[in-house]
């Protein structure tokens, strides 16, 4: 009897819980779904004032830029002082919304941020723009930081976060291996760089050292450098950016798939990429296993020291040659909308964009082409660096007006969830180039609509 | 034991006095109130979790911002999109290899070091089979990653005795993946079904297999008569563990594969952590928790009731 009693009691008392629980809560999470983030215009620059501050900061880890760029701010700035957390890009991607929810930091490096803006997590940073002049700045460096306050598609609307410097994609290629093939200049069309595949696998090197593994298929890199060799870079931006209506599956994105296909079946990649992750490909390179590599110029400060003077850098070059487009986007950094010292972390990022030696780490220690205007001084690379080659496309780039976000950036969930396993499916023969673009698209859909 | 606890429970207050029983009452208050911090501890990291999983499977949520209510809208998505039942069908698959291979291989290994029990070999085979059951798994899927890359070992070995035309990255190959992800779980678990169904074999009365080899019974005999009908219990423990462990994988694959390539390794466990941090898309993810729940005890308790109806 006792025992039948304690178990019906157990059972009400696990029901009462749950429905005292539920009745409690209701759904969870907030309940506002408007924007009440407007910026408030400013009249003077802010600082960070004399008394003593302490920014606190969440920083990616493997980066040492911000580290460098931090001590040399409290170098200059003695009263203010760093609370850094780090981690994996991977664990701030995922923490980000709960992160700047819970614990809100003065300066954090950032993922995509359409989903943070649209839940009022990020500050607008409209009124330090004005005062600091950063609107004056090349709109294609800040384009894609920009957004309807509340959600909507990006590029443009308010600023809502930063960059410390901005990355550009291409193709690196060891030297050495180059010579022994014959290639003397960098290709200037997609003619010429099939010609040199030809040639490297003729010769039984790898053509192209690439990464498709995991949870990031790095096929994506090629392929988006297809898709702005066939098309305008206008459209894919457009689509990154949730424009309405905005397709991935274009003609010419058809043709760039297609082209991505026909390296395949020719053999230009390793048979195993599907199981390479980054660190392997990058293991690879370095080790002289690789006429190319699509990657981007965050490795190139690594290169200048692991292999000197062996490695070069090309932006991809179009179907017919002439003006370039390739991925391009600033490291960014945002201020939550809590934060506690907003201004002193503004101050912060517009010191990195203007003050010479802070543009000197971003170049040195970070490897990529510094914010800010288009006239500011730019610091001395050795010639004959990768770092120097980077920066010239960088620059090329810029004036091409060929900037892209990546196409793994449209979403939140579109890389892991929709291009890895489609790019992995084309490698192994399992998907059609006509297919995949559908699949991604159909996926596409379904999230922006949700 | 658990109905012998309960008669003499029924039993005792017939001759109880009345005063004694109100003591026993204040005892019992007593008992609750040392109970108590541990029945906190419970209700707060295991109930209210548990009850809140269910409560989000009911809504739309990013985990941040407002959630409308959606009834079983996420749960007819989890049995309607090929993508989140595929990972059940993959987790299924996963049984054979978590479960089927330790257990019968464990059967055989268990048999034969029993045989050789008296050796100093017996008891260096015991030690290196549950090896892998103290390895990290996160380090056991970084070994394996390693030793199936398309230059590993494995391939380096069938390379070397001519089978280099199967030589593949067997992890990154469509038709291989699972079953190379299931290899490795089955390393991982064939130690510890091993030393489970080793200790059970102790406990059988050697006179069993005596009097069998008196009536005429060779070694296979011995072991499906004797044996085997005598580790049920045992048994059904081991595949009790093994089909959570298959069902609820998460860990292995998270390292070895990351669901790749192309979702073909995909597990509900991987699934529910991609929807909650990377999809943002909590109320699937629990409504994929809970289905996971379900499917696990639909498939574990009746093992439990055979290997107890049997005992």
């Amino acid at each position: 009897m006792r025992r039948h009693i304690s178990h019906r009691r157990t059972a009400v008392g696990l029901v009462m819980l749950a429905a005292t629980l539920v009745a409690a809560c209701g759904g969870p999470g907030s309940d506002s779904a408007q924007s009440t983030d407007a910026a408030t215009a400013l009249t003077e620059k802010p600082t960070c004032g004399k008394e003593p501050v302490t920014l606190s900061a969440y920083f990616e880890t493997g980066f040492p830029i911000t580290k460098a760029l931090a001590d040399e701010f409290t170098r200059q700035f003695p009263n203010v002082t760093w609370d850094i957390r780090e981690d994996q890009f991977a664990v701030i991607t995922q923490n980000a919304p709960r992160v700047l929810a819970d614990d809100p930091p003065d300066l954090m490096r950032l993922p995509q941020v359409s989903e943070l803006v649209k839940d009022n997590l990020l500050k607008n940073l409209d009124g330090y723009a004005g005062v600091f002049g950063w609107d004056k700045w090349p709109a294609s460096q800040l384009e894609q930081l920009r957004m309807k306050p509340g959600g909507g598609p990006r590029g443009d609307g308010s600023l809502f976060a930063m960059g410390l410097n901005f990355s550009v994609t291409g193709v690196f290629y060891n030297k050495t291996l180059a010579e022994q093939i014959g290639m003397t200049a960098p290709p200037a069309t997609l003619a010429e760089f099939d010609a040199l595949l030809v040639k490297a696998k003729q010769a039984n090197i790898t053509p192209i050292a690439q990464f498709n593994g995991g949870a990031t298929g790095g096929f994506a890199f090629p392929l988006q450098n297809l898709m702005a060799a066939y098309g305008e870079p206008g459209p894919i931006n457009d689509w990154i950016f949730q424009k309405p209506d905005a397709t991935i599956d274009t003609a010419s994105n058809q043709k760039a798939a297609q082209h991505l296909q026909d390296w395949i079946k020719a053999g230009y990649f390793d048979q195993d990429a599907n199981a390479m992750d980054y660190a392997k490909m990058m293991g690879k390179f370095t080790a002289g296993d690789g006429l190319f590599m699509f990657n981007g110029d965050w490795e190139s400060g690594n290169l200048d020291k692991q292999m000197p003077g062996k490695v070069g850098f090309f932006p991809f070059p179009s179907e017919k040659g002439g003006t370039v487009a390739a991925m391009s986007a600033p490291l960014t950094f945002g201020i939550a909308a809590g934060a506690k010292h907003a201004d002193c972390a503004a101050f912060f990022l517009d010191w990195v964009a203007t003050n010479a030696d802070a543009r000197t780490i971003g170049v040195e220690v970070g490897g990529s082409h510094p914010m800010g205007p288009a006239d500011a001084p730019m610091p001395e690379v050795e010639q004959g660096t990768v770092t120097a080659e980077t920066l010239a496309a960088g620059a090329k780039i810029s004036q091409d007006n060929g900037a892209m976000d990546f196409i793994a950036n449209a979403t939140g969930a579109i890389y892991a969830k929709s291009w890895t396993p489609q790019l992995q499916k084309l490698f192994a023969g399992e998907q059609t180039p006509d297919g995949l673009l559908k699949a991604v698209q159909s996926d596409y859909e379904s999230q922006v609509g949700s | 034991m658990a109905t012998l606890v309960a008669d003499r429970a029924e039993a005792r207050p017939r001759v109880a006095k009345p005063t004694r029983r109100g003591r026993r009452r204040g005892q019992s208050w007593v008992a609750w109130l040392f109970a108590a911090p541990a029945i906190a501890a419970y209700t707060l990291f295991v109930l209210v979790p548990m009850v809140r999983t269910v409560q989000y499977s009911f809504y739309e949520w990013d985990g941040i911002g407002p959630s409308p209510w959606v009834g079983f809208d996420n749960y007819v998505r989890v049995f309607t999109d090929p993508e989140l039942s595929g990972t059940i069908v993959n987790a299924f698959q996963l049984i054979v290899f978590f479960s089927g291979i330790p257990v019968l291989l464990g059967l055989a290994i268990a048999a034969t070091i029993r045989r050789i029990a008296t050796s100093r070999l017996a008891v260096v085979a015991r030690t290196v089979l549950f090896v892998p059951q103290v390895i990290p798994l996160v380090a056991a899927g970084i070994a394996w990653s390693w030793l199936l890359s398309s230059d590993g070992l494995v391939n380096q070995l069938l390379s070397a005795i001519g089978l280099g035309g199967v030589t593949r990255a067997w992890l990154g190959d469509f038709a291989t993946a699972l079953p190379a992800v299931g290899v490795i779980g089955a390393w991982v678990l064939l130690g510890l079904c091993t030393l489970l169904l080793l200790s059970g074999m102790s406990k059988i009365d050697p006179a069993l297999y005596e009097a069998a080899r008196l009536d005429g019974a060779g070694s296979m005999r011995e072991f499906f008569s004797i044996t085997v009908p005598g580790l049920r219990q045992e048994i059904g423990v081991c595949v009790t563990v093994t089909v959570i462990a298959a069902l609820a994988s998460f860990d292995i694959i998270y390292i070895a594969t990351q669901g790749g390539p192309g979702n073909t390794t995909m597990v509900p466990g991987l699934e529910i952590y991609y929807q909650a941090f990377v999809e943002r898309q909590v109320g699937v993810a629990s409504a994929l928790a809970v289905v996971l729940v379900v499917l696990v005890l639909v498939c574990v308790l009746p093992i439990q009731r055979l290997t107890r109806e049997s005992s």
